[in-house]
């Protein structure tokens, strides 16, 4: 099995007739995602790679089924295109697009908490159940199918965690980037809540980073809730206190927001904390054995 | 994007917080002539964007406008050394002249986005004048907080609860109530991450104004803030990290010998975490992130090259969209166009990673290949040591 996506989902993509949308909803055809619909807005009625596009979100739920979308659209327009589709009941939102202003994202989160809708991201590379779907623009060739779940906060760190459990024998049930800002959709801990109750995930592999305190908090559930082995690695362990180290939410904070921190929450929860970032596969075997 | 006390005091004053009576002066002379105008009695105040200025002998009384000048000559084009500056200071270009005022109690005022909340926090201490950081982890009862819904923003109620905590009465309470929802319409208003009043100024008159002033910015609404985009301060940052934004290249300097290149934030950092497990120091983060192209890997060459502490290079990609082909070429090209001189290990991996270590190989260039992160850094610890 698999958490949020499988063989069933049947996909809108928001800003589809863009360049970036154009070539991930290719690539995301070529992985075998079922992709059922497009939206620009103003060019409904239109075909794109054989695909049909709307105008509106709600048009594609009606006419095609879509219960998912990837949002491709520009920055100042995401939360707005994130609302729209959670509005018309997509149930899984995954959005793309890096650059959202916080307040637009404090915004979407207050629109959310009304609405039964998920939203991965934003700045995700978004989610990969193997062999079934991919939302995202991950390279799909690098995974398999199997019973490690992945969650991170990160793009190719990500990748290079399910190419280490990959040489390790083992294969993925879904891998999700939660996104680098500051504030994203599902963290840690809803996700942990789907892959406990997951038959087919056997282990997960946690990717942190420095800034904010998701970690700690996902270590306080691990500990009294999470039975399943856990791996984590936090990246940022020689970060440079106040500065912003790339992502958006990478960043310590009045001395709060440490790798050091992390880790040590993490290992107090009972979690294997690879020190290394080429030791998240090892770790793993280990903890499966 | 931050920003200099006498900007965020503009910025401020728009939103009808008030602040002491100042103008900004890059001269002696016009420190005087501000003086003039609103002293006798002033206040020069260095702007640099650390903090900690007045330790640092950044900030003077000056009873004349006579000696407001004497000061502003001693303050402008000094090298300020604060414990946010590092050991090589900061040159000061300009003073912010400000009137003095009959300090009676000195508070603290901040807001913030709270990231586990996901709100912004309004947050007031009795305890102005020091570092919050320092409040919070000794005396937390001594901060109060009040939680912002974003649906509705800050409330009447919340600014009256914050003033009545302090302590505060009759026409400064008033006074407070005004200054508290004043400065949340500026923080929201402008798309602050950051609205810092410490101290907030009781005057012996019963008076509240701001009398420092911080404010930092989300970098991702600034596009939408073209005044406060304006603000930006070039001389402030890193040169090299400047000129790595031109590019939209990730680059944060930092103090070891080993650069790197790696795309995609975090394993740059892991990338710089490894390094040091292996015994060595990074030379800096670099991301060249996901849309990197050949002429964006001979770019961020020529900035890692560009700081003289760099003795090695760890190239660390993991291509997915990227193509490893394509970083492989501009690699090479790099090299050749850069005439590299500094002993550069490559690890690549994902789309195209055979191809892409066959224009390595083919191009008759020395470079060090490695099959992992692992080995990539145990590999370019001991060359910077040759």
């Amino acid at each position: 099995m698999s958490i949020l996506i499988d063989g069933k989902t049947r996909v809108v993509v928001q800003g589809i007739t863009g360049s970036e949308g154009t070539f991930h909803t290719g690539k995301m055809q070529e992985y075998g995602s079922n992709v059922v619909a497009g939206v620009t807005p103003g060019k409904g009625g239109q075909s794109h790679l054989n695909i049909p596009v709307f105008n509106t979100v709600e048009e594609a739920v009606r006419m095609e089924g879509a219960n998912a979308a990837a949002v491709f659209v520009p920055p100042f327009f995401a939360a707005d295109a994130i609302m729209e589709a959670a509005e018309a009941g997509v149930e899984l939102v995954v959005c793309i697009t890096e650059g959202l202003p916080t307040f637009d994202m404090i915004k979407v989160k207050q629109f959310l908490s009304s609405k039964s809708c998920r939203l991965i991201g934003p700045n995700t590379p978004g989610v990969i159940s193997p062999g079934k779907c991919k939302i995202g623009i991950m390279p799909g060739h690098i995974h398999t199918p199997g019973s490690i779940g992945i969650i991170s906060r990160s793009g190719t760190l990500t990748y290079e965690a399910v190419q280490q459990v990959s040489l390790q024998g083992y294969g993925q049930s879904t891998a999700i980037g939660i996104g680098g800002d500051p504030i994203v959709g599902l963290k840690y801990i809803d996700l942990l809540k789907l892959f406990k109750a997951d038959p087919d995930t056997d282990a997960v592999v946690l990717i942190g980073e420095i800034g904010g305190s998701a970690e700690e908090e996902a270590a306080e559930f691990i500990k009294t809730e999470f039975p399943k082995p856990v791996v984590a690695f936090i990246a940022g362990q020689t970060a440079p206190p106040g500065r912003r180290m790339g992502h958006a939410g990478a960043i310590i904070a009045g001395g709060k927001g440490t790798a050091k921190e992390k880790m040590a929450a993490l290992e107090h929860a009972g979690v294997l904390v690879a020190k290394s970032p080429s030791e998240m596969g090892i770790k793993i075997k280990e903890a499966l054995s | 994007m931050k920003i200099h006390e006498f900007q965020a005091k503009q910025i401020l004053r728009k939103f009808g917080v008030k602040t002491p009576k100042g103008e900004v002066a890059e001269t002696p002379a016009k420190a005087r002539e501000i003086a003039e105008r609103i002293g006798p009695k002033v206040v020069v105040k260095a702007q640099i964007h650390a903090g900690g200025r007045g330790k640092g002998g950044g900030v003077k009384l000056a009873q004349t406008p006579e000696e407001a000048e004497t000061l502003a000559s001693r303050i402008i084009g000094m090298n300020l050394v604060t414990h946010q500056t590092g050991p090589e200071g900061k040159r000061v270009k300009r003073v912010l002249v400000e009137e003095a005022l009959d300090i009676d109690r000195e508070l603290y005022v901040g807001i913030v986005i709270d990231r586990s909340r996901e709100e912004p926090v309004f947050m007031a201490s009795s305890e102005g004048g020091v570092e919050i950081e320092k409040v919070a982890a000794e005396t937390p009862e001594l901060i109060f907080k009040q939680y912002i819904n974003p649906a509705v923003g800050f409330q009447s109620f919340q600014a009256r609860q914050l003033a009545f905590k302090l302590g505060l009465e009759g026409t400064t309470f008033k006074q407070a109530v005004k200054f508290f929802s004043a400065l949340y319409k500026a923080f929201q208003s402008s798309d602050a991450s950051l609205a810092e009043i410490n101290p907030l100024l009781i005057t012996k008159q019963g008076d509240v104004l701001a009398l420092d002033a911080k404010m930092n910015f989300d970098d991702n609404a600034l596009p939408r803030h073209p005044d406060i985009q304006e603000m930006r301060d070039l001389d402030e940052e890193d040169p090299l990290e400047v000129e790595a934004s031109e590019f939209n290249l990730n680059y944060i300097k930092l103090d070891g010998d080993v650069g790197c290149m790696v795309n995609g934030a975090g394993l740059a950092m892991a990338t710089m975490d490894i390094i040091k497990y292996s015994g060595g120091t990074p030379a800096n983060f670099l991301d060249v992130g996901g849309g990197v192209s050949e002429e964006a890997v001979k770019n961020a060459f020529r900035i890692l090259v560009s700081d003289a502490d760099v003795k090695a290079a760890l190239v660390n990609i993991f291509g997915g969209i990227v193509r490893c082909d394509m970083v492989a070429s501009g690699i090479v090209k790099a090299a050749k166009e850069l005439d590299l001189k500094i002993p550069i290990v490559v690890r690549l991996e994902g789309t195209n990673v055979d191809l892409g270590k066959q224009i390595l190989e083919e191009s008759g260039l020395e470079f060090y290949p490695a099959a992992g992160m692992a080995e990539a850094a145990e590999k370019v610890v001991p060359l910077t040591k040759l």
